[in-house]
Parts: structure tokens; sequence; C-alpha cells
């Protein structure tokens, strides 16, 4: 194998788990050592300029970077019951988030310059339109967004109940958006793509979001239409005060975070006898394992491998559903498919039924002839990572881009499409992404010393207080997390391992000594001969199993072997740096930090 | 040294051995030796040697005398007997532990210093007498402890740290120990674990007395040009003899070897020694032959490696003098002092 090359930012980026996989690359552990340290302002402001809601997603977020974190690889089972469980980064954020010192976050945001005299239409006042008009107003762009909903804040506003999430936290950070000044908010749904392009904009972004609900089709659907609710629109209707009770018994259709909020919602509009049916099986459900267990934690079970066949009902009025039931079967290729088991249909009475099956985008305000292209799932053409449309002034992103996905994604998509609508107004090349900011800094203070709480801790992962089941059930506006303290906030934020703290190996000053190889508690390190990858990841002290991960090579050793080491299960912990003799392993903070629209041109 | 633990995390793939441990578990304290020494890399040889044999810690007896290297098995398995003893008078309290309790495995760590200089009357006698043990000298030259003074295996005309020559003939421990008739000698480098380990565990299954010598670079006073201990000299002077593969007597043999590559020697307590062959013809049984080719390869200036001297059928201590199976620390009264009447049998056949 070629030797590494380090100074590719990707590299050691990709060895900070968490950050790699968030969509918008947030220095997970920078903040996570800040919040240690009792920095919250310092550790949200991180979060600010990266994914833009922090109180937000620190209760919200559908937190790709903890499925991926590294402590869930090392844990040792023995230690922590069997279960190897991630860094609770999501929550730390929250911690960020509630303990910050609100005024001086307030006077510290950014506040737009003279206007440079270009416009910019947003459509949609979702995360994704409140991320790029964030990115631009600080340049001097002059952001209009419309929204058809009275408030900023789309799906987060509209969707996710309050239980979840309080609407104070979303009126505070929206306002850090639109206090920058240069944004203005027009309260109106847009019905023409075409007379938006016709108002002299340089450029449109559409954030409108996936807004349609898939429905049920099934014989006595129309008859029960009086019970039978799509979750999007119920649960807007709930969060705008519209709907303030549901029946007795209440069936939610479908296993998706949507079906997860339907349900939870209903139990605290009087459903006593509330339950999910799915027709997938349990462990495919699309809901996140967290909220699968706090919808069962409020006493609302979760049946499977369960397919609406009937509604049945009575005088206009429901009587319950009917379903049958299939098993899984696997084709050759390992494809599964949902075939009936066999077994007697299945009937659950009910008093009202939530169809939450799916959402779909819908784009009917974009007229044909608006230069805009679609493909043949209704989703618009797009370039990949610029998001700029076949009408090269209209760029999209969020739910509107590629189907429906989360916050955090509509937060990375809004910083992308920020900077190719800056580039393109410019006159740069959109397909020129900006490379991100390294800032490398040696952690060594001493010989023993490191400016990092370099000992790993084997605490296994903290639970996040809950309010009262019975408390937290009687009111639809009472939060039901109570989020980490500052004590179990400093006690989680230590079993993070500091991944961005790197190995970096200078070949030509080893000896070849093996102290490395010998302290590291992971058996990372290996000297060998060089070989290629798939032999070599078979000949080391211990085997490197997981291919997503990299191996380090050095070279320069006088005896012409190489250096290997195994990214993946290494601890951070900077033995192999403090028993080398000669400097040749050295901690290094490697700060990863995307370039946002302000300085991603050239010119600036 | 290193101020924080090593952390209990471990790589998943790490397995336990037959007695139920994982090689962390033949761990010791962390180490307070200098980052880099070469006895760290000893230490972290033998665990590995430990947890191959599937050993049981509590039955192993680590003796030493004074030195880094004497200081050395309490960075090793941790859960066993230690006996820290004075300086160079090791072998005589492993040679009373060992008649006391022959069941337990004696592990002999010292130095250059500790073996070669106050202790080289302990160290002749203990290997006359073919007490059952492994002992290892980790030999870097210096009394590293007491600031690195040239000891008594540094070569004639080799450079101290300050840039003084050495005009003392040096010790060959290996020459000594054979002609004063340990059973089982080799060399080896702390920098080539591949080579050691296999000799350690062979060592370990020898029943009678084997001595090691480990070179062992002080990083801190014998690691610069012109010294003959240091990383570079020993690696590019490494002459290699054969590679040990242990191979314990009821573990299948996996490895085919190229006819003619390889010599067995099969240990007394069944455990084979393939000994893979790196060049020229050599026979590690033929004493005679063993110290000449050592003494040929010390004149050429060669660091000559590898298992040098094995007696396949050795002969040890409780063998000499004929004792009981039993350990005597577990002999009763009754067994000790079987009374007047075999007393007097005694006497009387002494008139
Ligand atoms: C029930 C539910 C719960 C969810 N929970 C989570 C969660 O916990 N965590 C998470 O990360 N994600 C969650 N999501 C997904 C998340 O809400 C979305 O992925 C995210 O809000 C998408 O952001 P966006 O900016 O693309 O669009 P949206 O937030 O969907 O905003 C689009 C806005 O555009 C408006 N609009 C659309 N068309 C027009 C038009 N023609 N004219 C004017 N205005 C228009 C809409 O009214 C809406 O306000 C949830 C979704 C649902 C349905
Ligand atoms: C009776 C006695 N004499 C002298 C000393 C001082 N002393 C301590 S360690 C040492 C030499 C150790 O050298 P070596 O055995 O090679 O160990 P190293 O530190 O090199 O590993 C000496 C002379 C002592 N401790 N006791
Ligand atoms: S341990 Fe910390 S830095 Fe590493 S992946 Fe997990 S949260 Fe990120
Ligand atoms: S920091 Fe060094 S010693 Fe610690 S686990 Fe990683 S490679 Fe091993
Ligand atoms: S401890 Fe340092 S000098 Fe020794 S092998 Fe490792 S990197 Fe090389
Ligand atoms: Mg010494």
């Amino acid at each position: 194998m070629k030797p590494t090359d380090i100074a590719n930012p990707d590299y050691f980026h990709k060895v900070v788990d968490c950050q790699w996989a968030c969509p918008a690359h947030t220095p997970v552990p920078e903040y996570i050592r800040l919040i240690a340290h009792g920095r919250y302002s310092d550790a949200y402001m991180i979060n600010w300029k990266s994914n833009v809601f922090p109180g937000i997603l620190g209760r919200t977020c559908d937190r790709p970077c903890e499925p991926a974190c590294r402590r869930s690889r090392v844990e040792d089972e023995t230690l922590v019951k069997g279960k190897k469980e991630p860094v609770a980064i999501c929550r730390l954020k929250r911690v960020a988030a509630d303990y910050k010192d609100d005024d001086g976050i307030k006077a510290s945001m950014p506040k737009a310059p003279a206007k440079n005299g270009k416009r910019i239409a947003c459509i949609g006042g979702g995360p994704a339109s409140l991320t790029v008009a964030r990115d631009l107003a600080v340049l001097g762009y002059e952001i209009v967004i419309y929204d058809q909903d009275p408030k900023l804040g789309g799906f987060i506003r509209t969707q996710i109940p309050h239980f979840r999430l309080p609407e104070s936290v979303i009126d505070e950070e929206v306002a850090y958006i639109t206090d920058i000044g240069n944004i203005e908010f027009r309260h109106q749904r847009v019905d023409s793509m075409k007379k938006i392009l016709g108002e002299g904009y340089d450029a449109v972004f559409v954030g409108s979001g996936a807004p349609r609900g898939r429905d049920l089709d099934v014989p006595g659907r129309k008859e029960a239409a009086a019970n039978i609710h799509i979750g999007l629109d119920w649960l807007s209707s709930v969060s705008f005060g519209h709907i303030s009770k549901v029946g007795k018994r209440v069936i939610v259709l479908g296993g998706g975070n949507t079906a997860m909020d339907c349900c939870r919602t209903a139990r605290r509009l009087g459903g006593e006898d509330v339950k999910v049916i799915v027709r997938s099986g349990f462990e495919e459900m699309k809901a996140s394992p967290w909220e699968k267990e706090d919808a069962m934690g409020e006493d609302i079970p979760i049946l499977n491998m369960l397919v609406p066949k009937e509604v049945r009902h009575e005088g206009g009025k429901i009587k319950g559903v009917l379903f049958e039931k299939v098993k899984a079967e696997y084709d050759a290729k390992g494809r599964r498919s949902l075939v009936p088991s066999g077994d007697p249909d299945e009937f659950y009475e009910c008093d009202d039924v939530l169809v939450a099956i799916g959402q779909e985008n819908a784009f009917p305000w974009i007229e044909k002839d608006a230069g805009i292209e679609f493909d043949k799932w209704g989703l618009p053409q797009l370039g990949e990572t610029t998001l700029q449309s076949t009408n090269k002034t209209v760029f999209f992103g969020g739910d509107a881009a590629f189907g429906p996905k989360n916050i955090i994604w509509a937060a990375a998509h809004g910083h992308d499409a920020a900077i190719s609508i800056h580039k393109f107004l410019q006159g740069e090349n959109v397909e020129e992404r900006p490379a991100p900011g390294v800032n490398i800094v040696s952690q060594k203070m001493g010989i023993h010393e490191w400016s990092y709480d370099n000992a790993p801790t084997i605490d296994h992962r903290l639970k996040v207080p809950h309010r009262a089941k019975q408390e937290a059930l009687k009111d639809i506006m009472a939060e039901v997390e109570l989020g980490f303290d500052p004590q179990l906030a400093f006690k989680e934020a230590q079993r993070c391992l500091n991944c961005d703290v790197q190995t970096v190996f200078t070949g030509n000053l080893c000896i070849e000594c093996d102290a490395c190889v010998d302290i590291c508690p992971m058996d990372c390190i290996t000297f060998t001969e060089n070989g290629e990858e798939k032999d070599l990841r078979t000949r080391l002290n211990a085997p490197a199993i997981n291919p997503t991960q990299d191996l380090y090579i050095g070279n320069d050793l006088k005896t012409g072997r190489a250096m290997v080491k195994d990214e993946d299960v290494c601890l951070h912990c900077g033995l192999c740096a403090e028993r080398c003799p000669t400097g040749a392993w050295d901690m290094r903070k490697y700060y990863v930090e995307m370039t946002h629209a302000e300085h991603a041109c050239r010119k600036q | 040294m290193t101020y924080i633990a090593k952390p209990r995390l471990h790589h998943p793939s790490l397995v336990k051995n037959k007695a139920g441990y994982t090689r962390r578990d033949y761990e010791g304290a962390v180490s307070t030796l200098c980052a880099g020494c070469g006895h760290d890399s000893i230490s972290a040889a033998i665990i590995q040697a430990c947890y191959e044999l599937d050993i049981l810690p509590h039955q192993v007896a680590k003796l030493s005398g004074i030195g880094c290297s004497s200081k050395a098995p309490t960075y090793f398995v941790g859960a066993s007997h230690g006996f820290n003893t004075v300086h160079g008078r090791m072998p005589s309290v492993m040679t009373g532990a060992n008649l006391a309790n022959r069941d337990l495995i004696y592990m002999g760590v010292s130095g250059d210093g500790d073996s070669a200089s106050i202790g080289l009357g302990q160290f002749a006698h203990v290997m006359r007498r073919g007490v059952n043990m492994t002992y290892i000298v980790m030999n870097n030259g210096v009394y590293g402890l007491t600031k690195g003074q040239f000891s008594a295996t540094a070569d004639k005309g080799s450079i101290s740290k300050k840039g003084v020559a050495n005009s003392d003939s040096s010790i060959d421990m290996v020459s000594l120990a054979i002609l004063m008739g340990a059973t089982f000698v080799g060399r080896s480098f702390s920098g080539d674990k591949h080579q050691l380990v296999p000799l350690i565990k062979a060592a370990m299954a020898h029943k009678g007395a084997a001595f090691l010598d480990v070179i062992s670079p002080c990083v801190a006073f014998n690691n610069h040009a012109g010294s003959t201990k240091s990383y570079d000299y020993v690696r590019e002077h490494n002459e290699a003899l054969n590679r040990v593969d242990f191979i314990e007597g009821r573990e299948e043999i996996t490895t085919d070897y190229e006819p003619g590559t390889v010599t067995t020697v099969q240990q007394h307590d069944g455990s084979l020694l393939r000994l893979r062959k790196l060049g020229e013809d050599y026979d590690p049984s033929d004493k005679v032959a063993a110290m000449k080719r050592v003494q040929e390869g010390m004149h050429a200036g060669e660091v000559v490696t590898g298992l040098l001297y094995v007696d396949p059928s050795p002969k040890d201590l409780h063998d000499n003098l004929n004792t009981i199976d039993a350990p005597l620390n577990t002999l009763e009264a009754a067994e000790l002092c079987p009374g007047t009447s075999a007393l007097d049998r005694i006497n009387a056949g002494l008139r």
C-alpha cells in the first residue's frame, strides 16, 4: 500500500467517525470537550455554525453520528452489560443549548452588512431555506422567504410534536436567523414558479419539503373517512390547535417516525388504547430505535407483520380494521418479500385510524415549462453537490431535493445550496467546491502531559432523565425529556474518545523499538512488510476487520518495513505517543470545519 | 513512564485461551521504565508466551535481582508470585524456591549487571545445578538503573554515550551458560518478537536450566552510534541461525515445511521444537559445535541469535538430588519426621 497522505483533509476527518457521518460535518468532539469544560456558549456556537439549529437538533436530530460513533465499536461487553453504546452526541448538543449564556449568544450573532443588490427567493420556510437565508444574508444578499404557514420553521414547527420540541426553542433559533437582517418573511403560498421567476430574483431556492402524506387504499376507506386521518395533516392540525381530541381506541398504521409521533400524540389527546400496526417486521421498521422505545414506554404496543385489508364500518361509523397476517420470505439474492402467512385474518376494533404509511414530494406549483426537469419519481434533476436544477437560477434543498430525509440533511443542503448560489452569482464555477478548513495543533504539553483528557473512561452511556409518565401524558405541551444536567453532561462528555486528536506518525524519527506496539491497548499498530491492503489486513497484530476504516501506512523506516495502524478501534488515548522515545508519534488535534458560503469564493 | 494506566478497553477480536484468560489478563502494572526501553518489549513477549501456553498466572514465580531489568517482572503476569531479591542474588533464592516447591513455573529475570558483574558466581552455579527455570537476561551492556556505566557484557571497544571506549573484555553470557551446563540456551533481540516469543515458550517448556540472553537496547544510555547494543547495531549484525516453531505436544502440526529445511527436536514434555533453517546447517544439540559457532560469531562481529543449544533430555536439580515428586513444602510432619525407629535404622546403617 502507498504511504498515507495525511495532507488530504479527508483522511483524518474520516477518523472522526461522528463528524464524518454528520451530514453537516459538525466538529463533534470539539464541542463535547467544551461541554465538559462548562463552556456551553462556545459549544453552542460551534454547533450553530455547522448545523444552525443546535437546540432543535439536540432534541430531535436523527443523529446519523451515533451509529457511527467509535465508542460503540470499542466498549468492552463485559463492562457495559453486553451493550456497546455510542456517546450521547445528540443530547449533549442540547446541553450546550440549555446552559449557554443566551444574552451573550444573542450579542455575538452576525449582522447583515450593506445589501449587495442581489435578491434571492426561498420557497418554504423550513430548515433548508432558513440555512440558505442565514448563510447568504451575512453576505449582503436580500432574502425573501415564502411559506404558506403563518410562522417560519416548516415541518419542525408543524409536524414535530411540542412534547418533543417546545415551540420556544423553535422561536429562539428562527430568530437568530431572522435577526441577522436582510431577511423578509412572506406568509403566502406560492402557486406559480414562473410568477416567482418573473419577479426579478437573481436566484430561487426551493425548500418546500415533501408535504404529501400517502393515503390508504382499501375497501371501506371512503365510507369511514370521518375517522381516518392522514398523519401529516392530523399532526399539523394538532400543532395549530385545530384538533384537540381523538377517540379512545386508536390504530396508527405505519412504522416510521411519523407513526411514532402520531401514536404518542394520540395518547395525549384521549387515546387510551393506542396501537401501532406495521406491515413489516419490528426490526425493519423505519422509526429510530429510541422513538420506538419511547412509544412503547407510553404503553403503546407495536404489532407487526399485519397488512391492512379492509376498514369495517357501520352506518358511516368506523368499527375497526381487518388485517392479513404476513411472513417474510427471502429469495436467492436475499431480497425480502412479505407473503400471506396463511394464518386467519386479524380484526382490531377502533374509533380512529391515523395513516402514517409514507410521505411524498409534490410540486403542483412548478409549471412543466419552467425549465426545471424532473425524473420519473417526480424529483428534480439536480447536481449532486451543487443542488442546481436544470434551470440554472433555481436550486433545491431539504426534503424537496431528494425526497424526505431529516433536519440535519436539510441544514447540510442549505449550506451547499448557499455556496452554489453565491458562486453562481459571483460568476464562479459552482462545480468547484471549497475545501474544508483544517487547523492542526499538537496536544503535547510535557513528557506525559496532553492538552486533552486522554484517559478513556469505562462508564456506560447515561440516560437522559424523563418527566414522569403520568405527568407527561396529561399535557401535550409538556416536554418529555428533561435533558442532562451539568453533572450528567460532564460524565457523558467524558465518554467521548476525542477522535479528532490524531495519531500522527513520522517514520524517519522511528527507531522501531516496538514501545508503541506493546503499549497500545487496542493492538492497533504493527510494523511489518508492506503488501496489498487485503493481505495486510489479515496479518496485523490484531486483524483489521472493519473495511470501512482505513489503514494508516507510514514509511521511511530503517528496516524498510511499514508502520501499519488500523484506525478502526484506536482510542486516541495517546499512549503510543507517550511511550515513543523519539516523538515519532505525536497527538495532533485536526480541527476540520466545513467551508460555508462566506468563504467559498476565491474573490473574497 | 506513563501517567495514565493502560485502559481496560481492548480489541474486539481478543480471545480467551484454554485457561480462560485473554492476553491482556497476563499484563502487569504499567511500566515505569524509560519509553522505548527494550525491557518493555521483552515483557510483552513474555506476556504473549504465557498467554499462548495457557499458563495459570498463579502457578508462575517471577524472581529477579536489582536493575531496570529486574524491575520488569512487575510489568508482566501481575497475578503471579514475585520476589525482587538482592543484587546478583536471584539465582540462590530461585534455587531455594525451586527446591521447596517444584510445582511452580520459575522465571528468573535479570540484567547484564545483575548476572554478569555482581552475580556472576551465582549465575554459574544455578546453571551447573540445572535448576528447572527460564532465566532471561535483558542484556543492554550497561547498568541502566545507575545511569549507564558499562557492564561486563559491553563489547571491548564499544563507545559509551559520553564517548569513552570500553577497554575490558566482555563476558559472553551464552558461552558461559553452555559451558556451565545450562541445557537450553538461546539468544534473541527485544525488537524481534517473532523470534523471541517461541524461544520463551520453548524455554518455559524445557525441564531444566533454560537460559535466554536477550539483547535489549537501553534508549537512555546505550542506543547511540558506537554502541554494540543499539537497535541499529543489533539489526545490522543479527545473524539468526534458525527460527523456532514451538509446538505443544497435543497440538496438531499444520505447517508444511520444505524437505531439508527443518530439524525437529522433541523435548522431555513431548513438546516439539521445529527449527527452520535460515542458511547454514546448524545442529543445536551438538554442544561443542554450538560453543564453536557462538565464539566464531563473536570474532566475526556477528550477533548470533536463535536456539543455540538444547539437550532434549535434560536432568534438573530434583532429578540429580533424587527428591520425591511431591513439592517439599507440601510434606507434613509425618513424612518429614519418620520417627525414632527410622532414625535408629539410619544410624545403624552408618555404624
Ligand atoms: C411527523 C414528523 C416528524 C418528524 N420528526 C423529525 C425529527 O424528529 N427529526 C428530524 O430530523 N426530522 C424529522 N422529520 C423530518 C423533518 O421535519 C424534515 O425532514 C425537515 O423539516 C425538512 O426540511 P425542509 O426545509 O426541507 O422542509 P420542511 O420543513 O418540510 O418545510 C417546507 C415548508 O415549505 C412550505 N411549503 C411547501 N410548499 C409551499 C408552497 N408552494 N408555498 C409556500 N410554502 C410552501 C411548507 O408548508 C413547509 O412549511 C419529521 C417529519 C415528520 C413528518
Ligand atoms: C549490592 C549492590 N551493589 C550495587 C548496587 C547498585 N546497582 C543498582 S542496579 C545496578 C546495575 C544494574 O545493571 P543491570 O543488571 O544490567 O540492569 P539494567 O538496569 O541495565 O537493566 C547496580 C550496580 C546495588 N543496588 N546493590
Ligand atoms: S467517541 Fe467522540 S469523537 Fe469519537 S466518534 Fe464518538 S462522539 Fe465522535
Ligand atoms: S492512541 Fe495510540 S496507543 Fe492509544 S489506541 Fe490509538 S494507536 Fe493505540
Ligand atoms: S515507540 Fe516510537 S520509535 Fe518506538 S517503534 Fe513506536 S514509533 Fe517507533
Ligand atoms: Mg543492563
